[in-house]
């Protein structure tokens, strides 16, 4: 169910601990397993568990407790905006307002054609560049302006 | 594609670039350009100098450097609490897991200035005999986990890092670690169950990770910012750190500044500078209007009015006296405009969505506050609610597992405390005070 | 000892104990929800939160450690008013929903709630609510009233061996979870149900039958295995309603098995019988006792009891003490020597029948070696303390052929075919002789470790038995089932005297250690000769001839070949259809009997319910039956006045043989491995339904997927076993923890007691 490459990414990860404390490698597998697949099945989360050689529910308990995962068929591409406070203040509403119309769809939905879904989230971590947001979690756009999200979206196949 | 500001007023924030020494410079962030500013250099000092932790640590706790993370701990006295005569192996770990609304500092050292990070990371491992360290960063800034990545990668091919680091009788690895959102892991006890493979709930302290981390072992934990001062310090000695601060707080301390400002973004500068100043370097409130309040040093700590922020001193004193403090050091600048009880929704949404459920106070009470001023908000709030909000936070506080339940209370107590009117106002009318003016 | 004052009273106490466990020892109340002494300390609750003299905050009394001077109050208004706010958050988003709660007037939360609640709540704002979950055929949930107190989850990380239960989610929406409806499967399962402070866990067949207040509690003690758990029925218009534990911190601390608690389901199964039966052309009628009395004698009386040994008697080794002596007392008036009650055993010289210890002493071994054991089916709850031992000391080895130990931490591990069993503590021997010197007196042995080489395994267990002061060796009961199991133990006292171990054996029947004691079977007379001998008459009592017996052909030979068949049983069914008559005995909550448990602890019951119709105690049974027959010497009015007689007859010394060692052989092909699962064990546990409801690995064997690949068998497939006594159709399972080279077969269920116990068997793909 893992492929090679996939495997081998995790090996990598395991290398960053001790053999026998293979489970702190688990937010690492599940984040390189949902990378590949877009988002964490249960048959996933208890592949990762026994690669790991962890019980499948302490594996469920992560993959539930931290909001980057996705339990749920998300979009090709997974826009999650910030909402909260500096983003909030510089406006981070509009951007949403621009998506849900633009889209047509609301937070935790997904386009028809499967291509967007849309996240409301938490800090980022970057508020200096307020608003922002992140395209599949690893990408991050800044200074949005609804022109720029047009932009942006525009550049995506 | 990173957009970056095009405004950031890096050039006058080389006043006292440290953690930040190499911000302006070009290609920042590479071995090359850390080596040009005397990177490195401390480390292969100590070591090849042999020079004793003891000693190192006095200069740090001479250097009045205290914790960025947001407590401010004396970062000299919490590195003599790691046992020295302990067998086996010890962990230190970076908290890059900045993620409390305001912060966004440790992402620019990262991001700007990784190598002086892991110089710093080295020599604490040197000084407390740690074998192994991690850094944490946060799940959302993955670009600049992977360049941090790649920075490490550049270090142990240089040999600052792995075996024998300079070719001499010091072993140390450091990897990075990546959070996948869930701000409770800045709390170093959940850091710690997160980076052991589990949901990041915190632990019960005692005991502390100093004699119980990861794994069962001694750990210490700091923050990005921290570390990335140990360098400049140990090049220049303790004394010229505690000169360039105030009283209490030694040192320049990055302050993030980011809401309602003409030029958001990070700004290190020497403790004790008034609040006004650093308005002024950030270009003023935005759109030229009036300032209404500032959160600090992020949502844990108290708001301040702006007749109040406006004669703070930014420094640990300075913030305390004016009723708040200096938290890890991040701005939040509200403008005339703010509703402050729209605002507050947000705060206490957050602390709501992200306790992470194991005590009872938390779990509950953030969920109540949350629905209260949201029924509020909605039109429905009733006359006795601003007391039943000022009661649930209290006794949030000081009844949980860890510190998150206290900074959910926080913004409730001090929002109501500064802006009760415009409670009532908004109880009484079903809607913001704002609405009317604008 | 540190001084402290707790409530103005000025304490000793030990340092590192927590604020709770001193007040619960000087007996002042401190609520709490996720404390629990036998847990790890979670301090998520924050009820127990009190005053502490010096500290702005209160602190949790569950995790904060008394200090020299520490000043607590309990009763302070800061504690009240803490408790009080806490209980508040607590019932915000409860439900309130006790009149229709199974928990209703057992609930800490209730409890608590009228002492420390307000009587007013000042949450209008909604309530959350959590769907269910099925975990299973024997734990209900209703997760809306959970407090995510996570006693559960540390039980069965903790106590249960593996982590099934977790608390998924974050915050407000934490809740708990297995991995994805799984049914929770630890043997252990239910003690989940007493953990849950609230109503959000509860047992599943007691569910609605009554409420807590309408049951009487009466003590007994558990019949299933030799561990003899204290327990609690609960009963209800003279019907067991449920069964909890009761405390004994020496025997079953404060948990006992799925199979104690549940097995009373079995006590009500149609197969019990309420009359005597007697066989009328392959019909059962029914007959009063009287009738049933006399058709024995008079069959029994035709019999020449002159010549001696003309009738075999076998009993459960389930059998109390009082039933124990009865039978023997009557086989002599018999003229019998063939008594036994050996129903597994191929093996059973009598020393080194019992433990060898104390339970509770158990984990102050400094090194323990257990070997041929599936502990988990074999000793449910004792298996606990050895997982506790081997977590905490890292000085735990096995050897087995089914590693059912698999997230415990062992020192050494040796998954072995059974028998190669023999061969590793010879091993093991060999080792300890080279560094000791240790005189071997048996020339088989001698002859044999010449030839043997030790490996790394048994290298670092023979040194783990040498490096320490205390050391254990346990072996397992199914080393008895095996031929060589003799030869084994055997070998094992030599290694338990070279290193001055306590040797030990799991006994693996409630009784079984009492009987051993009782010398029933004085004359070494095996069940398996007792049947191959052809008797004219059998008697047996309180066991299923067919699947509690290793062979149940060789049974049902020697039943059709007798004149006279008498079984004395609680149940009927297909498996008596050779008998003449059946006496309907009650099973041991309808009885008072004595059990000695496997540490030889003497402990005797009373009944909890009447006999149900008009079935009779056993010890009756046997009484009125040597009255017919006219012995002489059986006029007990109780079995209080059988007890003592049989304790005088407990007291004799028994004299044991050795019996020498034989060398054996190790068995080439596939072997077989006889699983008991802890539910199959006896007539009652199998008759239990609701322990019977999850089907997993009913209907298979398992066998290693190595050995699969190399018999070209897939997972799933259809296979045919046959042995010397019968043909099996059955699945096959992958299963990584079997031995390679090993079939598993499930003992005493359905699809497979026919096949009968034997070490060989052949595979036929269907
Ligand atoms: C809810 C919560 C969130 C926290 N988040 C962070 C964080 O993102 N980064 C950080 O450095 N410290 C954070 N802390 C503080 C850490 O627990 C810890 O005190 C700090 O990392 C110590 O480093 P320092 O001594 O260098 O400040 C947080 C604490 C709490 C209670
Ligand atoms: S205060 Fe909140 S975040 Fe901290 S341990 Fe308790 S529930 Fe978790
Ligand atoms: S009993 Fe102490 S916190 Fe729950």
């Amino acid at each position: 169910m893992l492929t090679k490459i996939t495997r081998k990414k995790i090996d990598r990860e395991l290398k960053k601990f001790p053999i026998d404390q293979k489970q702190s490698a688990i937010i690492a597998a599940l984040q390189i397993i949902q990378t590949e697949n877009g988002f964490l099945t249960d048959e996933l989360i208890a592949f990762a568990a026994d690669y790991l050689a962890m019980p499948k529910i302490a594996a469920m308990e992560v993959a539930t407790f931290y909001n980057m995962f996705e339990l749920k068929p998300a979009g090709k591409y997974k826009i999650s905006v910030c909402t909260n406070i500096s983003c909030a203040l510089r406006e981070a509403d509009d951007i949403v307002c621009h998506l849900r119309k633009k889209l047509n769809i609301d937070f935790n939905e997904i386009t028809k054609d499967s291509k967007f879904s849309l996240k409301e989230s938490e800090c980022m971590g970057a508020c200096g560049g307020a608003p922002l947001m992140t395209i599949n979690n690893h990408k991050m756009y800044e200074f949005l302006t609804p022109q720029k999200v047009d932009q942006i979206l525009e550049e995506l196949d | 594609m990173l957009i970056n500001n095009p405004d950031n007023v890096t050039k006058d924030n080389d006043v006292f670039p440290i953690c930040l020494r190499t911000s302006n410079l070009e290609n920042s962030s590479s071995l090359q350009t850390y080596l040009s500013v005397g990177g490195y250099k401390q480390i292969q000092r100590i070591l090849k100098e042999k020079i004793s932790p003891e000693k190192l640590i006095e200069e740090i706790k001479i250097s009045g450097l205290r914790g960025r993370g947001g407590a401010g701990f004396p970062t000299g006295i919490k590195w003599s609490f790691i046992p020295n005569d302990s067998a086996g192996i010890k962990y230190i770990v970076c908290n890059s897991d900045e993620g409390e609304p305001g912060t966004f500092k440790d992402r620019e050292i990262i991001k700007k200035n990784p190598h002086q990070l892991i110089e710093g990371m080295t020599i604490a491992a040197y000084i407390m005999g740690a074998q192994v360290g991690y850094n944490y960063i946060h799940g959302e800034i993955w670009e600049e986990y992977e360049s941090f990545e790649k920075a490490l990668a550049e270090a142990k091919k240089a040999n600052f890092l792995g075996k024998s680091i300079c070719g001499l009788n010091f072993d140390f690895e450091l990897y990075a670690f990546h959070g996948y959102g869930a701000y409770i892991c800045g709390e170093e006890t959940a850091l710690i169950e997160s980076i052991e493979g589990k949901k990041g709930q915190p632990r019960f302290k005692p005991p502390f990770p100093a004699t119980y981390g990861i794994y069962g072992r001694p750990t210490n934990v700091n923050n990005t910012e921290t570390y990335a001062t140990i360098p400049w310090i140990m090049q220049n000695g303790g004394e010229s750190f505690a000169n360039i601060g105030v009283e209490n707080s030694g040192g320049t301390k990055i302050f993030s500044v980011s809401g309602h400002i003409e030029k958001p973004g990070n700004y290190e500068i020497p403790m004790g500078m008034p609040f006004k100043t650093l308005l002024e370097l950030s270009g003023g409130v935005w759109k030229g209007r009036k300032l209404k309040a500032v959160i600090p040093g992020g949502p844990s700590t108290p708001v301040l009015p702006a007749a109040e922020i406006m004669k703070a001193t930014l420094d640990y004193d300075g913030l305390k006296n004016s009723g708040s403090s200096v938290g890890a050091g991040s701005l939040i600048v509200m403008d005339e405009t703010t509703c402050m009880v729209t605002t507050l929704k947000r705060l206490s949404y957050f602390f709501y969505e992200e306790s992470c459920g194991q005590c009872t106070p938390c779990r509950e009470g953030t969920g109540w506050v949350y629905r209260v001023i949201k029924r509020i908000v909605d039109g429905n709030g009733k006359p006795e609610d601003i007391d039943l909000l000022l009661d649930v936070s209290k006794k949030i506080s000081g009844r949980t597992i860890c510190a998150l339940g206290d900074a959910a209370a926080v913004p409730v107590l001090s929002f109501i405390k500064h802006f009760k009117d415009e409670f009532k106002y908004f109880i009484k009318n079903g809607k913001s005070m704002m609405d009317t003016n604008s | 000892m540190i001084k402290i004052k707790i409530d103005g009273k000025v304490l000793e106490v030990k340092p590192k104990t927590s604020i709770i466990e001193v007040a619960d020892k000087v007996g002042i109340d401190i609520p709490r929800f996720c404390y629990h002494k036998k847990l790890s300390v979670a301090a998520n609750c924050r009820m127990c939160l009190v005053e502490v003299k010096n500290f702005a905050k209160p602190l949790p009394a569950c995790a904060t450690q008394v200090m020299e001077g520490m000043e607590i109050s309990t009763k302070s208004k800061f504690t009240k008013d803490t408790q009080k706010s806490v209980m508040e958050f607590l019932l915000i988003n409860h439900p309130l929903d006790c009149p229709i709660c199974d928990q209703g007037g057992e609930c800490d939360l209730q409890d608590t709630a009228v002492a420390y609640g307000a009587n007013k709540s000042r949450y209008t704002e909604e309530k959350r609510v959590v769907f269910d979950k099925n975990i299973g055929p024997l734990i209900s949930t209703d997760l809306t009233r959970c407090i995510q107190c996570t006693r559960c989850v540390r039980f069965l990380k903790e106590v249960g061996g593996m982590a099934e239960l977790g608390l998924i989610g974050r915050g407000e929406h934490a809740e708990i979870s297995a991995y994805v409806d799984k049914s929770v499967e630890s043997e252990l399962s239910g003690n989940i149900i007493d953990l849950c402070p609230v109503g959000a866990l509860t047992s599943k067949p007691f569910r609605y039958s009554a409420r807590s207040w309408e049951l009487s509690r009466r003590s007994t003690i558990s019949c299933h295995d030799s561990l003899g758990s204290n327990m609690e029925a609960h009963v209800k218009d003279d019907i067991v309603k449920r069964v909890i534990p009761k405390e004994n911190e020496s025997i079953n601390e404060c948990w006992i098995s799925d199979r104690d608690r549940f097995s009373y389901e079995g006590l009500y199964h149609k197969d019990r019988i309420n009359l005597p039966l007697k066989r009328v052309k392959n019909q059962w009628e029914e007959i009063d006792w009287e009738e049933a009395y006399e058709l024995i004698e008079k069959n029994i009386t035709d019999i020449n009891t002159k010549k001696s040994d003309q009738i075999g008697i076998v009993c459960s080794p389930q059998s109390t003490l009082e039933e124990g002596f009865l039978l023997k007392k009557i086989a002599k008036e018999l003229n019998t020597s063939h008594i036994d009650y050996h129903l597994l055993e191929k093996s059973f010289s009598k020393n080194n029948n019992w433990l060898g210890c104390k339970i509770d002493e158990i984990e102050s071994h400094d090194a323990i070696l257990v070997v041929g054991s599936n502990l988990k089916h074999d000793q449910p709850l004792l298996a606990h303390r050895f997982r506790r031992y081997a977590n905490k000391k890292n000085n735990f080895s096995i050897i087995t052929s089914y590693d059912d130990f698999h997230s415990t931490h062992c020192l050494e591990k040796i998954i072995v075919n059974p028998s190669a069993y023999l061969n590793y503590l010879l091993m093991i021997l060999k080792e300890i002789q080279l560094i000791t010197k240790y005189k071997i007196n048996s020339q088989g042995i001698k002859n044999t470790l010449k030839v043997l080489k030790s490996s790394n395994e048994t290298k670092k267990i023979a040194q783990s038995l040498l490096s320490t002061k205390s050391k254990a060796i346990f072996l397992g009961h199914q080393i008895l089932h095996l031929e060589d199991g003799d030869n084994i133990k055997f070998v094992a006292m030599h290694i338990a005297q070279a290193t001055e171990a306590t040797l030990g054996l799991l006994p693996g029947d409630a009784n079984s250690v009492g009987l051993n004691e009782l010398n029933l079977n004085s004359n070494n007379i095996s069940t398996d000769k007792i049947l191959s001998q052809k008797k004219e008459a059998y008697i047996m009592m309180n066991f299923d001839p067919l699947y509690d017996y290793h062979s149940p052909k060789k049974i049902n030979d020697a039943l059709k070949n007798a004149k006279f068949n008498l079984a004395i049983s609680p149940y009927i069914s297909d498996s008596f259809k050779e008998f003449d008559v059946v006496l309907p005995m009650t099973p041991f909550t309808e009885t008072s009997g004595t059990f000695m448990n496997m540490e030889k602890r003497i402990q005797s019951f009373s009944a909890v319910t009447p006999p149900f119709g008009q079935a009779r105690p056993g010890w009756k049974i046997l009484r009125v039956l040597a009255n017919f027959l006219q012995f002489e010497g059986f006029l007990y009015d109780s079995s209080e006045d059988v007890k003592a007689d049989a304790m005088i007859e407990l007291d004799k010394k028994n004299e044991y043989i050795l019996i020498d060692f034989k060398p054996s052989k190790i068995t080439k092909g596939l072997e077989t491995l006889n699983l008991i699962k802890a539910n199959d064990s006896d007539m009652i546990v199998r008759r239990a339904s609701s322990l019977h409801k999850n089907k997993k690995n009913q209907n298979c064997c398992l066998i290693n997927p190595s050995t699969m690949l190399k018999k070209g068998l897939i997972d799933g497939q259809k296979i045919m076993i046959s042995s010397s006594e019968a043909e099996v159709l059955i699945n096959v399972k992958a299963d990584e923890n079997v031995c390679s080279n090993v079939i598993a077969i499930f003992g005493k269920q359905d699809e497979t007691f026919s096949l009968g116990m034997h070490n060989k068997v052949k595979i036929k793909k269907a």
